[in-house]
C-alpha cells in the first residue's frame, strides 16, 4: 500500500525556509513489546486528543501472544474526521526487535521518537529523529523492579506531549479516566510523564511539523469499543441468557456484557435477571442459546470464526426448528485458525448459510459503535420476531479497538417478543406450531410452562408437519421449506435498510459493509476532489432488501469492496441478482490489516476509469 | 377438561392415558419402550402437571422415546450428543421447569461425553436417563462406548476396548444422584424415577435397556436374560411422598436407611449389601470399580449427595423464570444508559 506524502512536511527548520506546520493531522504508530503495559500509555494519548476535541481513532495491531512479541498501536488524528487506518508518518520506536523494520517503513520526512537505549542498525538521514534517554529518565524518577518496563512507556507520552503540544493537565485527566479515578495510579504514571516532558522541553529542539490544537469536533461524542457497545445494546435489549466460550476477538464482548449486567441488572441482594455461563465449547454455547430460546428467554453468545464452525449443526437446527437466538461473530482472519488477532470479513458467506442443506440466516452487519449498540438490542427483537438465529458479524477492528461515536439512542420501541401464544390464546384459536395463520411464513409458538395442554409440541430438527409431528411425507417437507422461504421474504422487510448515498450523475456504485466504510468514504472524498465521483451503498443486513437491487440497477457498474479473498458478498449479490450479475465487479483483499483510503482509491481507480472510457 | 370421565384420574385430574404420547415406533420388545411406560406410570402416580415438565433428548432410538410419553409436555429432540446443552439452556430460560432428559449410551458416552459431564458440573434440575444398550441402535448395531469388553456381536464384531462406566463418570463430574437400573425391573425403575424427580439438581439414571435387534444374546451383559438372572440390587427401594409416614418393617438383612430428598419426600433403602453406604463418595466409586472387576451387575442408588446447590441457586436466579420476566426488569431505564455513557465521554 502506498502512502502519499503530500501532507507530510519535508525536514523542517532547514536554514532559510519558513517551517511548515501541520495541525491536527497525524498518523502515529507506537511500536512496543506486547505485555509491557503500553496500552495505558496509548490509551492516555488517544483520550488526550479526544478530550482536546480533535477527531481521533486508535488501532491496536497485536500478536497472538500474551507477553514479549511486538505490538503496534496506530493513532490517527484528523481534523476532518477521517479515521480509517493511515500509513504512519510518525513513529515511536520502543521495540528493539522491530526497530529496524519500523524505521525503514517510515516515509521520507517521517518523524521517529526512538528509545535511545536501543541500537538500530538502520540509519536514515531523511527522517527527523529524537532520541529519548529512557533508562536515564527512569533512574531519575527512581523507577524500579517490575514497574520499570511499564513506566518506560510513559516516557514517550511525556515526550510526545511536548512535541505535539498536548497540555499535561489533559494527559493527567485522560489517565484519571483510564484508571477510573484511582489517583494513586495516576500519580505514579504522571511522575514519569512529567520528568520526560521536562527533559524534552529542556533538551529537544522541535524540528518536525506536527502539532495538535484544541477543536470542538468531539463534543457530545463517546469513545468506546464495538464489543462494549454491542454488549451494552444487548443489555438494553433484555438479554437474559449468555453462554459463551472464550475466543479472541469476542471475549471482551462477554467481559463487557458481564460488567454491564452486574451494574444494571443485579439486585442489591445479589439476585440476577440474567445468567452468563462459560460453557465447555461453542457447540454447547449455541446449544444453550437455542435451549433458552425455546424456553422463551432472550439468549445470545459471542464467538469468532473457529467457534462459528463448531456451531454449524446447531445453526441448521435453529433455522429449521425455528428457534430464536443471537450469535455475535467478531470476525478474525481464517481459514482454519488463521491470524487470530487480525481483522477480516471472511465469515460472511459461511454465516449466511451456516448449517447443512437449505439454510439461510439473518446476518446483521454493524460498522460503528452506534450500530453495535443498536444491533445489540435489535438482534434480540429480530430473533424473537422471526423465530430464527440471528448472526451479528462484527470484526476484530470494530470489536476491540476504540472508536468515536455519537451518544447512543435509547431503544425507540418496546421489546418485540414475537408471536407467542399464552394459555387463553391457545384456547381461543387452537394451536399448531408450524401453521402459517398469518400467511407471512412466521408461525405462532408456545413456551414450555404454558398450562394449556393443547399448547405442548415436540420440537425437532427432523422433518415435521404443521403440527410439529414427525413426517417424511414429501408434501409436508415441501410445505414447510416453502413456508420457510416465504418467511425469509418477510424477514427482508424486518432487517435494517442499507445506507445509500447516490452521487448525482455517478455511473459507478460501490457496495460495502462493516468497517471498510471508513477507507471507502475517505477515498470517495479524495477522488471527488479530483472530479471523480461514485455512489455508495453500505449494506447493514442479509437477506437483501429491495434497496440493493435498485442501487445496482441505477449504476452501470457496481464494485463490491470487502475484506476477504474470495469476494463473498459479490458472490452473494451475483447469485441473488443474477440478471444484474454482469455489472457486479469486485475488490476483495485480505492481509489482516484494515484498509487505507489510498489503497481503496488505487483499487477503485481502474473501474472508475474504465467506465469513464466506456461512456466516452 | 372432561369431568364426566369414568376412568380413574389422579390428583392432577388426569388419567394415565393422558400421560401417554404418540405410539412408539421402536422395535417390539425394545427396552426403551418399557422405560417410557414407567415414566408414564410414575408421572401418573405422582400427579405431575405436564406443563411443569419439559422433555429433552439427543439422537438415537432412545432419544426418540420422549415422543412416546407425556404428550402434554413441551419437548425438544435436539442433536446427537447435544441434549445436555439444550437442556441446560432451557432450564436457564425457565428454571421452574423439571426436565426429563433421555439419551442413549452412544449419545452420552461417545459424541456427548463432554456435554454430559459439564452439564453434571452445572447441576441443572434434570432427570438424565441413559437408556443403555451397549450399541448404537439407530445406526444399526455398532459398538457404543459402554459395550462390554470382549463382547462379540454379529454385526459389530469383537469389542476389545474397555467399557466406559457412565455412573463412574457421573460421580467424577460431581453428580449428586447416581443410580443404575434395568429396564426389566419396572418397580426399581419407578422408585428411582420418583426419587430422581424429587432431586433439585441433576439426577443421573443409567438404565440397562436391551436392544432386541442388535445386542440381546443371552450372554451379553446388556441382554434381558443376563439382566434378569444376574442383576444384583444394592438395596430394595421405596419412595415415600412428603406427607406420608415411613412404615418400618422387620427382618431387613442390612437394616434400613432413609434418604431425605430435596422436595421433602424420602427414599427408603432396605440394604441388601449391609455395608454399602451410597452417601460416601469413595465407597460409591469403589463399589463400581469392584463391580466392573467382578462383572457384577449392581443396581440401585449408587451415589447420593444433596449438598451441592442447583444451578438456579448458584446463579442467583429470581423466583420467576428468566423467560417470564417483564420488560421493565430486562430493559433498564434511559437514565441507566446515560449513566454508563457518561464514563465514555
Ligand atoms: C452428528 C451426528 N453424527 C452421527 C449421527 C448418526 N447417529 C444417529 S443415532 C446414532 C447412535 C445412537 O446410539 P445410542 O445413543 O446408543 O442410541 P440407541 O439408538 O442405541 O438408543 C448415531 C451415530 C447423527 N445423527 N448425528
Ligand atoms: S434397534 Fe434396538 S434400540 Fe433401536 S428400537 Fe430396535 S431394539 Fe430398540
Ligand atoms: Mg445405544
Amino acid at each position: 500500500m502506498m502512502t502519499r506524502p503530500s501532507r507530510t512536511a519535508s525536514a523542517a527548520g532547514e536554514s532559510g525556509k519558513e517551517p511548515i506546520i501541520v495541525v491536527n493531522d497525524l498518523a502515529l504508530v507506537v511500536a512496543t513489546v506486547n505485555g509491557t503495559g503500553s496500552q495505558t500509555a496509548n490509551t492516555a494519548l488517544l483520550r488526550s486528543f479526544f478530550s482536546m476535541g480533535i477527531p481521533v481513532h486508535g488501532k491496536n495491531i497485536f500478536p497472538s501472544n500474551i507477553q514479549g512479541l511486538p505490538t503496534w498501536f496506530h493513532i490517527r488524528v484528523d481534523k476532518d474526521g477521517y479515521i480509517a487506518r493511515r500509513d504512519p508518518t510518525m513513529l515511536v520506536a520502543y521495540n528493539a526487535q522491530t526497530i529496524d523494520a519500523d524505521l525503514r517503513a517510515l516515509p521520507k520526512g517521517g518523524v521517529a521518537v526512538v528509545n535511545g537505549d536501543l541500537a538500530p542498525s538502520v540509519q536514515r538521514d531523511d527522517l527527523i529523529t529524537y532520541e529519548v534517554p529512557v533508562k536515564e529518565l527512569l533512574r531519575a524518577t527512581d523507577q524500579k523492579g517490575k514497574l520499570r518496563d511499564y513506566a518506560a512507556n510513559m516516557t514517550y507520552v511525556g515526550v510526545l506531549a511536548h512535541l505535539l503540544d498536548v497540555p499535561l493537565a489533559v494527559v493527567e485527566e485522560a489517565l484519571a479516566v483510564h484508571f477510573g479515578r484511582r489517583q494513586k495510579l495516576v500519580d505514579l504514571n504522571m511522575v514519569v510523564i512529567r520528568a520526560s516532558h521536562e527533559w524534552a522541553v529542556a533538551e529537544l529542539e522541535k524540528r518536525d511539523p506536527y502539532r495538535v490544537e484544541p477543536m470542538d469536533a468531539t463534543d457530545g461524542l463517546i469513545l468506546m469499543t464495538g464489543n462494549e457497545a454491542g454488549a451494552l445494546g444487548s443489555v438494553f435489549g433484555g438479554v437474559t441468557v449468555a453462554p459463551w466460550y472464550p475466543i479472541t476477538p469476542s471475549t471482551s464482548f462477554i467481559d463487557a456484557l458481564r460488567e454491564y449486567l452486574r451494574e444494571l441488572r443485579q439486585k442489591e441482594d445479589g439476585e440476577r435477571s440474567y445468567t452468563v455461563v462459560q460453557s465447555e465449547d461453542e457447540l454447547s454455547a449455541i446449544g444453550m442459546v437455542l435451549g433458552a430460546g425455546f424456553a422463551g428467554a432472550r439468549a445470545l453468545t459471542a464467538t469468532s470464526g473457529p467457534g462459528l464452525s463448531l456451531m454449524t449443526e446447531f445453526a441448521g437446527l435453529g433455522y429449521f426448528a425455528e428457534i430464536p437466538g443471537v450469535i455475535w461473530d467478531v470476525q478474525r482472519v481464517g481459514p482454519s485458525t488463521g491470524l487470530p488477532t487480525r481483522t477480516s470479513q471472511g465469515d460472511l458467506a459461511f454465516a449466511y448459510t451456516l448449517g447443512h442443506g437449505d439454510t439461510k440466516h439473518i446476518v446483521l452487519l454493524p460498522s460503528s459503535i452506534e450500530e453495535c449498540f443498536e444491533f445489540g438490542w435489535r438482534s434480540l427483537d429480530l430473533a424473537d420476531q422471526a423465530q430464527t438465529p440471528v448472526f451479528v458479524l462484527s470484526d476484530l477492528d470494530l470489536g476491540m479497538n476504540t472508536w468515536m461515536g455519537r451518544s447512543f439512542t435509547y431503544p425507540d420501541a418496546p421489546m418485540e417478543r414475537g408471536k407467542v401464544m399464552n394459555e387463553e390464546e391457545v384456547a381461543e384459536h387452537g394451536f399448531g406450531r408450524y401453521v402459517d395463520r398469518d400467511g407471512d411464513g412466521i408461525t405462532y409458538r408456545t413456551l414450555p410452562g404454558n398450562p394449556n395442554p393443547a399448547s405442548a409440541y415436540f420440537t425437532r430438527g427432523t422433518g415435521h408437519n404443521a403440527n410439529a409431528v414427525y413426517s417424511e411425507r414429501a408434501e409436508d417437507w415441501l410445505e414447510n421449506t416453502e413456508r420457510l422461504s416465504r418467511k425469509f421474504d418477510t424477514i427482508r422487510e424486518l432487517v435494517p435498510a442499507s445506507e445509500v448515498d447516490v452521487a448525482p450523475g455517478a455511473t459507478v456504485g460501490v457496495i460495502a459493509f462493516g468497517t471498510t466504510r471508513y477507507a471507502i468514504e475517505e477515498a470517495r472524498d479524495r477522488l471527488a476532489k479530483r472530479g471523480i465521483h461514485f455512489s455508495t451503498l453500505r449494506l447493514k443486513a442479509l437477506p437483501l432488501r429491495p434497496d440493493v437491487r435498485s442501487f445496482v440497477e441505477a449504476h452501470d457498474r457496481v464494485v463490491v469492496v470487502e475484506m476477504n479473498r474470495d469476494a463473498q458478498l459479490a458472490g452473494i449479490l451475483r447469485a441473488e441478482l443474477p440478471d444484474l450479475a454482469p455489472r457486479i465487479d469486485s475488490v476483495a483483499y485480505l492481509d489482516g490489516m484494515p484498509f487505507t483510503a489510498p489503497f481503496v482509491e488505487e483499487r477503485l481507480t481502474p473501474f472508475l476509469m474504465r467506465v469513464a472510457a466506456e461512456v466516452a | 377438561m372432561d369431568r364426566t370421565r369414568t376412568v380413574a384420574s389422579n390428583a392432577a385430574g388426569l388419567t394415565k392415558a393422558e400421560y401417554g404420547g404418540t405410539p412408539s415406533t421402536l422395535c417390539v420388545g425394545c427396552g426403551h419402550n418399557s422405560i417410557a411406560n414407567q415414566i408414564i406410570q410414575v408421572a401418573f402416580e405422582l400427579s405431575l402437571k405436564p406443563h411443569e415438565i419439559v422433555k429433552l433428548s439427543g439422537i438415537g432410538c432412545s432419544s426418540k422415546s420422549p415422543a412416546y410419553f407425556l404428550g402434554m409436555s413441551h419437548g425438544f429432540n435436539a442433536l446427537h450428543g447435544r441434549m445436555p446443552a439444550v437442556g441446560s439452556g432451557a432450564l436457564m430460560g425457565n428454571h421452574t421447569l423439571r426436565a426429563i432428559g433421555v439419551s442413549g449410551d452412544g449419545d452420552t458416552g461417545s459424541i456427548g461425553m463432554g456435554q454430559f459431564k459439564h452439564m453434571l458440573r452445572r447441576n441443572v434440575r434434570m432427570v438424565y436417563l441413559v437408556e443403555n444398550n451397549g450399541v448404537y441402535g439407530l445406526t444399526k448395531g455398532q459398538f457404543s462406548a459402554t459395550a462390554d469388553e470382549g463382547l462379540d456381536l454379529k454385526y459389530a464384531g469383537h469389542n476389545d476396548l474397555p467399557a466406559i462406566d457412565l455412573c463412574l463418570e457421573a460421580i467424577a463430574a460431581g453428580c449428586g444422584f447416581v443410580a443404575r437400573s434395568f429396564a426389566g425391573d419396572a418397580k426399581q425403575v419407578r422408585e428411582l424415577l420418583k426419587a430422581a424427580l424429587s432431586h433439585r439438581g441433576t439426577a443421573f439414571l443409567d438404565i440397562i435397556s436391551p436392544c432386541v435387534a442388535f445386542n440381546n444374546d443371552d450372554l451379553s451383559p446388556k441382554s434381558y436374560a443376563y439382566g434378569r438372572d444376574r442383576k444384583s440390587p444394592l438395596q430394595e427401594l421405596g419412595w415415600i411422598p412428603k406427607a406420608e409416614e415411613i412404615v418400618l418393617e422387620q427382618g431387613d438383612p442390612g437394616g434400613l436407611s432413609v434418604v431425605e430428598l430435596h422436595d421433602g419426600s424420602r427414599l427408603k433403602l432396605r440394604r441388601v449389601e449391609a455395608d454399602f453406604d451410597p452417601t460416601d463418595r469413595n465407597a460409591s466409586v469403589q463399589r463400581l470399580m469392584v463391580a466392573a472387576q467382578k462383572q457384577e451387575f449392581i443396581t440401585g442408588l449408587i451415589h447420593y449427595d444433596p449438598s451441592r446447590p442447583s444451578f438456579a441457586e448458584a446463579a442467583r436466579l429470581p423466583e420467576a423464570p428468566l423467560a417470564a420476566l417483564p420488560d421493565d426488569r430486562l430493559r433498564p431505564p434511559p437514565e441507566a444508559l446515560e449513566g454508563v455513557l457518561q464514563r465514555y465521554r
